[in-house]
């Protein structure tokens, strides 16, 4: 029986780690991104729409390659980082987060724009004839009949993160407890020829991911009919 | 369009074809290629496709994830690989031909930094710290990072390093993490920063060879081979005179 040693425990608990916070920092990007495309009347929105879908056409491996250059002591964020005494980003945690923000951005703002789009201008307009404030309308009107929409976001936020390997595989450098998450850990055991724990890693996946997907899905099958 | 005129176009447009195919007796050989070798093993294919017709495929990686393929099923000639006992091991395992291995180069290992007066002529840097990070392959895929890690070991800096270290999952990943800037320092092939005899810019300390086990680079002609006859052309022609003046010259010797 091939069993896990503490490093694999602790991609295990990265990934964890890294999905939320970058699900957490997605939802707070997400929202207004998503009411500004779903309102917005400018000529430059069709260019911002295209910009946050081009994670969903490009290679990981193109996005970790460029944020490796721009993150790197030679590249414009590198120097603002290190102008900043932060050092700089790749083979970290925090530049793992940065990458899974900017590489899972089009799954957390479509799905809440869609769901700001389908609600319409006709229960904001309602809510303001009775007085409501715009931050009021946001939060009271907007918010709980977009819920659908922000549960869809979060769902594929956080699968993709855990999915995520190209991104992570070129920005992280394999650092266990700190870059080292559950697909580069599952991909260095099966190069290695670790068969035992690369089954048990990819079997618990399978399987974690499953069984996050059905609770979500249940779950939100119940809150749609109660939103509707 | 008249019916002859569409069919004589069909005509020369299948014969154009049969132009672009190289001559009946050329036979293809795919090969996977351990990275650190990439670029001199795109001279010896350039030389070898011209002198013998024949053409070369070449698949990039860390010789690990091609033992993997191998195992799987995947449709390679031959193995070029980082180390020997890889190529032994699909010996014994009857997916490789037995007899057809032979070192092609024994691989060197260099300490290397994209900054000009970072490394020193000893290896001292490791010791003293004053690096942001150091890249190093794999030690359980790529050769040259076990080989990295005995080094190190050797020297007593390996409890040093080990806070500061980055690996990467093949030899030119590890290569790119430090000439991008990305990490100081970096264990790489000797190859990687040798072309035509001479040292690329950075700076750069050639581990001497008695604080690593030998590297001894190996290629093996796989069970699974198709075409034999081409690949056997090519196995010859790798170990052949112009193909040993390539590969000296990227700072690999020769047993």
């Amino acid at each position: 029986m091939a069993t896990l040693d503490p490093s694999d425990l602790q991609a295990v608990w990265l990934t964890l780690k890294l999905a939320s916070v970058t699900t957490l920092l997605l939802l707070l990007i997400a929202t207004p991104m998503a009411w500004w495309l779903a309102h917005s009347r400018r000529w430059y929105k069709g260019l911002v729409s295209a910009v946050v879908a081009l994670p969903l056409v490009l290679p990981p491996t193109v996005l970790g390659f460029y944020l490796l250059l721009m993150m790197g002591p030679q590249g414009a964020v590198g120097e603002l980082t290190r102008a900043l005494n932060l050092g700089t980003l790749p083979f970290t945690f925090a530049g793992l987060v940065v990458g899974s923000v900017l590489f899972s951005l089009p799954f957390a703002v479509q799905p809440i724009q869609n769901a700001f789009e389908s609600i319409g201008q006709r229960p904001l307009e309602v809510a303001a004839t009775l007085r409501a404030s715009a931050w009021d309308r946001f939060v009271s009107v907007a918010l709980p009949l977009a819920r659908p929409g922000f549960l869809t976001a979060i769902i594929l936020a956080f699968a993709h993160t855990v999915g995520e390997f190209g991104v992570v595989l070129m920005l992280g450098g394999n650092i266990d407890g700190e870059t080292r998450v559950l697909s580069v850990a599952i991909y260095s055991h099966v190069e290695a020829m670790e068969y035992g724990p690369a089954h048990l890693l990819a079997g618990g996946m399978v399987l974690f991911s499953f069984v996050v997907l059905l609770g979500l899905y249940l779950a939100g099958g119940k809150s749609w009919r109660v939103t509707r | 369009m008249n019916i002859s005129a569409l069919r004589g176009r069909v005509a020369a447009v299948v014969m154009s074809f049969g132009l672009m195919s190289a001559p009946a007796c050329a036979g293809e050989v795919r090969a996977a290629v351990a990275a650190n070798f990439t670029e001199p093993m795109a001279r010896i294919v350039e030389l070898f496709q011209k002198e013998s017709g024949h053409t070369v495929k070449v698949s990039l990686g860390s010789t690990g994830k091609f033992y993997s393929q191998i195992a799987n099923g995947a449709p390679f000639d031959v193995l070029v690989a980082a180390d020997e006992k890889t190529p032994q091991r699909l010996e014994a395992e009857g997916l490789a031909v037995d007899g057809s291995r032979f070192v092609y180069a024994m691989g060197k290992l260099a300490l290397w930094s994209a900054q000009p007066g970072l490394v020193d002529a000893k290896g001292a840097v490791l010791g003293k710290g004053a690096y942001n990070k150091l890249a190093i392959g794999d030690p359980k895929l790529v050769p040259y990072g076990m080989a990295a890690k005995e080094a190190m070991e050797k020297m007593s800096v390996w409890s040093a390093v080990r806070g500061k270290l980055v690996t990467g999952e093949n030899i030119t990943q590890t290569f790119q993490f430090a000439a991008t800037g990305n990490a100081d320092l970096a264990f790489v092939a000797l190859s990687q920063i040798t072309k035509d005899g001479k040292a690329t810019e950075g700076s750069s300390w050639i581990v001497p060879a008695h604080l690593y086990n030998p590297i001894r680079q190996s290629a093996v002609q796989l069970s699974a081979a198709k075409d034999k006859a081409a690949t056997q052309a090519f196995l010859a022609f790798l170990k052949g005179g112009k193909a040993v003046a390539i590969i000296r010259s990227f700072g690999y010797e020769l047993p």
